[in-house]
């Protein structure tokens, strides 16, 4: 029948009451939340969701990221040009050129699936935030802006100790340990030329 | 000559008193409410953590239009914020600061009467503001004004009372002349009284039905813009200075302390209305709003009864000491 008093309730009279007034009080006594942010910049996490930036040197426009991209918010304009053979009597190779990149940051949803997909390491995400227009056709920013905000991208986290070792940069040492080796032993001058050449001399 | 000259300078420091002390309270109200809920508070107007915020918005409130409704009736609708007002002013001229003739606007007689009569007729502003503004919101909130004046004007009445029992006399210096420490745990039932009662007839949170915004927008306030609504709201912050004044005169001993020179008794005046003050502001953040009906219970069955047992409590001592 009688419903079982909550635990909490006290027998003192108005001790709630007074329980009340001290949490307030404490809270005064506290630093506040507020960040004054147009004064003090916000402290971001690392892989703050920003804006993307295009490191457009990487960009070889294989158009994957406009593909993938579920809002088609990334215009990308290209041509094709020639480059003449590296040794006489080579073939000549043709190669992308990038005319515009632009993303519409009206449409974007920062998804972030252009930065997972490209191959070539040229899209990165950057904290940088402070990009608000006043018209909204201003938001579709070109590829001089999005190069820009590279100069914002932060070095990518350190690894867990202990991780694997990247593949960029074991690819790096054993190149340098062979190096390394081959000129610990000066019988073989060749070999250390090799890298330099342009890789139209392979085939 | 000298005579006007007096007069002049007691009415002009009192007004200027009646002017800053509303908004010294109001910024203070700012500041520590936006602290105890873990803010900043104002911190643009003026640079310095936004002490001009008041200022500010006094100016905002004078470049409103000032609109009355088609339907309110016109005369009564722009006299109410007036009405609301110009009784702190009065009070406030009643309220000794110091010991002396010169520590008070003007020494009055019957100091109690003149006080509590002239801080009812405050109300009146809300229920003429409430009647005229031809809403239905505005009509609630004053008919619950009414309903909160009537029922928290007889504790206060009675506890104020009890110290004029006490002290055997109505003027506000002369209670204070006859203050002793002791008065203060003698009478510490009818200060809460006193004080609480206080809060309810000012409106303030937890007692805040009257403008309840979360249901009837603003109560008796909700046609008012501009300079008129500030009006209102200089109104409520001046009635807390005189309610905190009242409460230090009548129980806390006025200009009476534990030390300190005879010259300096206004200022245990001024810091014991100030802690009195941050209570009522205090008090705001920390609890949330009274239902109509519980606000009438805790006047008829909590305040009434224990007023009235302060009041016999101080027969039954004043006619053993005596």
């Amino acid at each position: 029948m009688a419903e079982p008093l909550p635990p909490t309730r006290s027998r003192i009279p108005g001790s709630g009451l007074a329980k009340g007034l001290a949490v307030t009080l404490r809270t005064m006594t506290r630093k506040t939340v507020t960040e004054q942010y147009p004064e003090i910049q916000p402290d971001l996490p690392p892989r703050t969701r920003g804006v993307i930036g295009l490191f457009e040197e990487n960009c070889t426009v294989c158009m994957l990221c406009a593909r993938e991209c579920p809002d088609w918010c990334i215009y990308i304009d290209s041509h094709k040009e020639t480059v003449p053979a590296a040794t006489p009597g080579g073939r000549e190779r043709s190669r992308n050129v990038l005319d515009r990149f632009a993303i519409d940051f009206s449409l974007c949803m920062y998804c972030g699936i252009c930065i997972e997909v490209c191959p070539f390491d040229a899209l990165f995400w950057s904290p940088e935030f402070e990009y608000a227009e006043t018209d909204i056709r201003e938001l579709t920013h070109e590829r001089d802006k999005l190069r820009e905000w590279m100069w914002t991208v932060p070095a990518p986290p350190a690894l867990d100790p202990g991780a694997e070792e990247p593949k960029e940069i074991a690819a790096a040492r054993k190149t340098a340990e062979k190096l390394a080796a081959a000129q610990a032993e000066p019988t073989e001058p060749a070999e250390p030329a090799r890298p330099t050449e342009p890789e139209g001399g392979a085939s | 000559m000298t005579d006007a000259l007096d007069v002049t300078l007691r009415l002009l420091i009192v007004f200027v008193v009646f002017l800053t002390f509303p908004l010294i309270v109001g910024q203070t109200e700012h500041k520590v409410m936006a602290h105890m809920q873990g803010r900043l508070g104002p911190m643009y107007a003026g640079g310095f953590h936004g002490w001009a915020q008041l200022v500010a918005d006094g100016v905002k409130f004078a470049q409103k239009e000032d609109v009355v409704p088609a339907g309110a009736d016109r005369r009564i609708f722009q006299l109410a914020p007036a009405v609301a007002l110009l009784p702190y002013l009065l009070v406030l001229l009643a309220i000794p600061i110091g010991p002396g003739e010169g520590a008070v606007g003007q020494v009055l007689d019957a100091g109690i009467f003149f006080v509590l009569a002239v801080m009812g007729v405050g109300v009146l502003g809300s229920l003429m503001a409430g009647w005229a503004s031809a809403n239905k919101f505005s009509l609630l909130g004053g008919l619950r004004t009414a309903a909160q004046l009537l029922a928290y004007e007889l504790p206060m009445l009675l506890a104020a009372a009890s110290v004029a029992m006490a002290a055997g006399t109505v003027s506000l210096p002369g209670i204070l002349n006859a203050f002793h420490w002791w008065w203060l745990p003698w009478q510490i039932v009818g200060a809460i009284v006193f004080f609480v009662a206080g809060l309810a007839e000012l409106q303030r949170p937890p007692f805040d039905m009257p403008v309840a915004d979360s249901e009837i927008i603003f109560g008796a306030y909700t046609e008012y813009t501009g300079l008129r609504f500030a009006l209102f709201l200089l109104a409520e912050y001046a009635g807390i200075i005189v309610l905190c004044g009242l409460t230090t005169v009548l129980f806390l001993g006025g200009w009476h302390g534990p030390w300190g020179a005879d010259g300096l008794g206004w200022v245990w005046t001024l810091l014991k209305t100030a802690v009195l003050a941050f209570l009522v502001i205090w008090l705001r953040v920390t609890y949330p709003r009274l239902r109509e009906d519980q606000l009438q219970k805790l006047s008829w069955t909590l305040l009434v009864p224990l007023s009235l047992a302060q009041i016999a409590l101080t027969g039954i001592v004043k006619v053993v000491i005596s």
